[in-house]
């Protein structure tokens, strides 16, 4: 279980007191899955770096599974179990598919198993496997490849940095099939996903709405998505295109 | 074959991926002199007698044979420079590989300089790996200055691979290539650097005749305090196509001058050059060690994936 407690950010990268995160406290169960949402600038995405470990926050603490991880490395909060998918993919020069999945499940793989993560995100393992992590894979691939890497990691909360940014519209599609998937997955794992696609909020457990650096609301699916449709906390793509 | 010493064999390995004795011609040179040879049927090596050396003579039509010619120094002091000539007949297709391991325990510079020249024939298609390695931690320095001369006839096609990767103190490649109608020459160089090592690598390739190619690509890391200098032009005389390409990663006190250049002497040359030179981003870093990585961890396997 991930708890967060009275967690505060309030510096930006020129060290302005800008309090992009004003006191947030939150619960994940486990094997729940839950969908942050909230207006862009709202501190979504801090909040989940702040989870993994890539931005600090300045106060407040966050107890993993019954332990304080405040003041733990990215490294550390990654070998207790926690995986990061990163909004805007990385890129790589020289390593391929296989290097990053191997890298991610911390041991050698063999094509059929690097294959049964790459099926998971859609991915033909022989077209890819031994594709450098480059420009040359499109934003729909590097995001699935993202995906996959977080899912060869052996762990109990995932979280999801706006899957659904930089792809185009057919890519989309798959990628929420891909989050139906893990979501029917019997791999028991907690699953946190920011996003405001409604067709992502549909799936969860829970919705957590932010905005202004607090939460405004939270609650069940059922109880939170009607109030929210069609507000910019909910969002469908294109209507003459769904 | 004469016996070789722990060290010597450790060093062919290096160099050559060597466990044992290679199947098809070979020259093994340790120390200054030759301690083993095998030709074949279409492959003949000839000692020099004017210089220090050998002359390789490949039959035209050979094909799917393999040339070893690895060198190692572990001897402190030495200093050589060495005239392969590689005569390569037409319709060849061959391995060729080469490299050059010094370990100097003592305190005198240890020094070798192959000089390499290819005369490729009409349609011939060389394969060439060379690795470069030093090791040992006397103060004597591991000097390498090779001389690279390719001569490439119609239709031929040579791939070579270079790479230098650990232990070398010093080093000035210059590789030079003259091609003609339809040959196509394809370099992949791999470089890095640590300590106070510096290294030069100069390449000056002239596509002579129509159709001729060249694809010319660096990819290098300077660590410690180490000097790079990578300066490779690409001289278009007819109608061909000619790529360059230097991609550096800088770390530490770590110093790379990029001069890629580009000459056209004819309005159907095409020419690309592209150099980059950077550190290792901040977010590489930061996505391998969500995977689980240390920070020393991730840029390791930043740098292998970049050098393989």
């Amino acid at each position: 279980m991930l708890e967060l407690k009275n967690i505060t950010f309030n510096a930006n990268e020129s060290g302005e007191n800008i309090g992009i995160i004003r006191d947030i406290s939150l619960k994940a169960d486990d094997n729940k899955f839950i969908v942050i949402t909230g207006p862009n600038g709202g501190g979504k995405s801090t909040l989940a770096k702040i989870i993994a470990g890539i931005v600090k926050n300045s106060s407040g603490s966050i107890i993993f599974d019954g332990v304080d991880i405040t003041d733990k490395s990215i490294t550390e909060r990654a070998r207790m179990g926690i995986g990061f998918a990163f909004q805007q993919p990385v890129r790589f020069k020289g390593l391929t598919v296989i290097d990053l999945l191997r890298i991610a499940a911390g041991k050698e793989l063999s094509h059929s198993e690097a294959c049964d993560y790459l099926s998971e995100v859609g991915l033909c393992a022989k077209d890819y496997i031994n594709r450098e992590v480059n420009a040359s894979l499109s934003g729909g691939e590097l995001k699935r490849i993202e995906i996959a890497t977080v899912l060869a990691r052996n762990i109990k909360l995932a979280v999801f940095d706006e899957p659904e940014a930089g792809i185009d519209l057919w890519s989309f599609n798959n990628l929420i099939r891909i989050f139906e998937n893990m979501r029917k997955s019997d791999k028991k794992r907690t699953i946190i996903v920011i996003s405001h696609q409604e067709r992502i909020l549909n799936i969860a457990d829970e919705i957590v709405v932010i905005a202004d650096g607090k939460v405004i609301k939270q609650g069940s699916k059922d109880e939170i998505l009607p109030t929210i449709i069609g507000t910019q906390y909910s969002s469908d793509v294109c209507p003459r295109m769904a | 074959m004469k016996n070789m010493d722990a060290v010597q064999k450790r060093l062919f390995q290096e160099v050559a991926d060597l466990h044992n004795i290679p199947e098809g011609a070979y020259n093994f040179r340790a120390n200054g002199e030759s301690i083993g040879r095998n030709t074949t049927a279409n492959i003949d090596i000839q000692s020099k007698t004017d210089a220090s050396g050998i002359d390789i003579y490949i039959k035209s039509g050979t094909k799917n044979e393999s040339i070893h010619i690895p060198v190692v120094l572990s001897e402190s002091g030495i200093k050589e420079t060495v005239y392969n000539d590689f005569h390569i007949g037409d319709d060849c297709d061959v391995l060729i590989v080469a490299g050059c391991g010094i370990d100097n325990c003592g305190n005198q510079d240890s020094e070798h300089d192959g000089i390499h020249r290819f005369y490729v024939g009409k349609n011939s298609k060389i394969r060439y790996v060379e690795k470069h390695y030093g090791s040992g931690d006397g103060s004597g320095k591991r000097i390498l200055d090779p001389v690279t001369e390719v001569y490439m006839e119609e239709g031929s096609t040579m791939e070579m691979e270079m790479s230098q990767i650990k232990g070398v103190d010093s080093t000035q490649r210059t590789t030079i290539a003259e091609l003609k109608k339809d040959a196509k020459l394809v370099v992949r160089e791999r470089l890095m650097t640590h300590g106070q090592q510096q290294a030069y690598s100069i390449y000056k390739v002239a596509l002579n005749e129509e159709g001729s190619s060249a694809d010319v690509v660096s990819r290098s890391v300077a660590r410690d305090d180490s000097y790079q200098k990578f300066d490779a032009c690409i001289i278009g005389n007819a109608a061909c196509s000619g790529h360059t390409e230097c991609d550096s990663i800088i770390m530490d006190n770590g110093k790379i001058l990029a001069v890629p250049s580009l000459e056209a002497n004819n309005i159907d040359a095409a020419l690309v050059h592209e150099a980059a030179i950077g550190k290792i981003a901040g977010e590489q870093l930061t996505k391998l060690m969500t995977l689980g990585l240390t920070e020393a961890e991730a840029e390791e396997q930043i740098i292998n994936g970049f050098l393989k």
